[in-house]
């Protein structure tokens, strides 16, 4: 590792798996430097132009490249930096028992919370913003629906009888599902709120990663923020 | 681990993920005993069953009284816990993302596309829009310039891929017809494993047979 590499990220902090390779880099001090891209909401697709193409020809975020290797898909990159850098083992754990519960919950998440709890955001935020057109309540409560449902299996199944979703310590699992679930916010919706169990869980999230947490919802809080100010101005 | 412990796995082969798992069980020799499941059946639904899983899935795997789901993380914890060649998941840091990176690409890109095989008539259409999309992007993307999807020996990647384009086949479609370059990747993987490939797809081959008699 030469001294005083930076391993590159583009990061769009309005995609959830983009703030958990953010609150991943910042909390375990792995020297980083990060472009801001910006995705659809904001501006149109900053991550189309060419030469972020020529990058990435997936045109997706999050991107890492680390000493020339071009990396894609949060999953990899989590894995890889708990991997390659001297970050505390409980982030990816190598015990292989232990390595393949956050396996499986990082399979199950693809199917589960991420669609689920995009989907509402989608439905709630983007689209009507996109398109100018109302929110599609039906389509709206079938996803809080497919949500709600994924969410007892959270509570059920992988925090059962464990503070975090892969045992008793923080993963990158937790990171990848807790940025999930924050989304919706940007509606200004806290999907937790009916959930104790839950609720608890995040909280034990955002006190194992501190400031970081915050520090990469930023974005997320202050669209909530000019939505909110939007509605009220228009009353 | 104990003498003569055998890893459990309760797979139905008419599902792309439990032959996946099958191949490299059989590849690699790992002692094993399969438990067969049909899903048609309501297998998957029993008390029994749902004990053990309660998300109500297969594959699952019991190795010595561990619980383990979900097809990506079997593979890599059987590719970990035993001797197999390392070549199924390397343990470099930049080989071993290459794999991770299609694992996680896999689940919202290749693994809609057993939808092909119009099992659920709803979906059949979106899966067969997106296919080709798909396809290009396996063909220009992770098989550029290398043999494998993620270089050049074969991995659990491959298995996971292969398994899933080989799933339309039931319904009597070949998704590789026109794909010249993706069909030399199949036959690779099927050389790498050898018989374990028909030997996982015996259910699938005979459920097309059938299919073709019908007509």
């Amino acid at each position: 590792m030469a001294t005083g590499r930076l391993v590159e990220v583009y990061l769009d902090l309005l995609s959830q798996p983009c703030r958990a390779v953010h609150i991943l880099l910042t909390c375990t001090k792995i020297p980083f430097e990060w472009t801001l891209v910006l995705a659809s909401l904001v501006c149109a697709g900053e991550h189309r132009t060419l030469d972020f193409t020529k990058l990435n020809p997936m045109q997706k975020v999050p991107v890492m490249v680390d000493d020339g290797f071009v990396l894609t898909e949060s999953d990899a990159i989590l894995k890889y930096l708990a991997t390659k850098y001297d970050v505390p083992e409980h982030w990816y754990p190598r015990q292989p028992e232990r390595r393949a519960r956050v396996d499986e919950y990082t399979a199950w998440h693809h199917t589960n919370t991420r669609p689920h709890a995009a989907k509402v955001f989608i439905l709630e935020v983007l689209l009507p913003a996109q398109s100018g057109s109302l929110v599609d309540e039906a389509r709206l409560n079938r996803a809080l629906s497919d949500l709600d449902d994924t969410l007892d299996k959270l509570e059920s199944m992988f925090l059962r009888r464990q503070p975090f979703l892969c045992g008793d310590d923080i993963t990158v699992a937790d990171l990848l599902a807790a940025c999930e679930l924050t989304q919706p916010l940007g509606g200004g919706r806290d999907v937790l709120k009916e959930r104790p169990q839950l609720q608890r869980w995040r909280s034990r999230v955002q006190s194992a990663v501190g400031e970081a947490f915050d520090k990469a919802h930023g974005v997320l809080y202050a669209l909530r923020d000019r939505r909110r100010l939007k509605h009220f101005n228009r009353k």
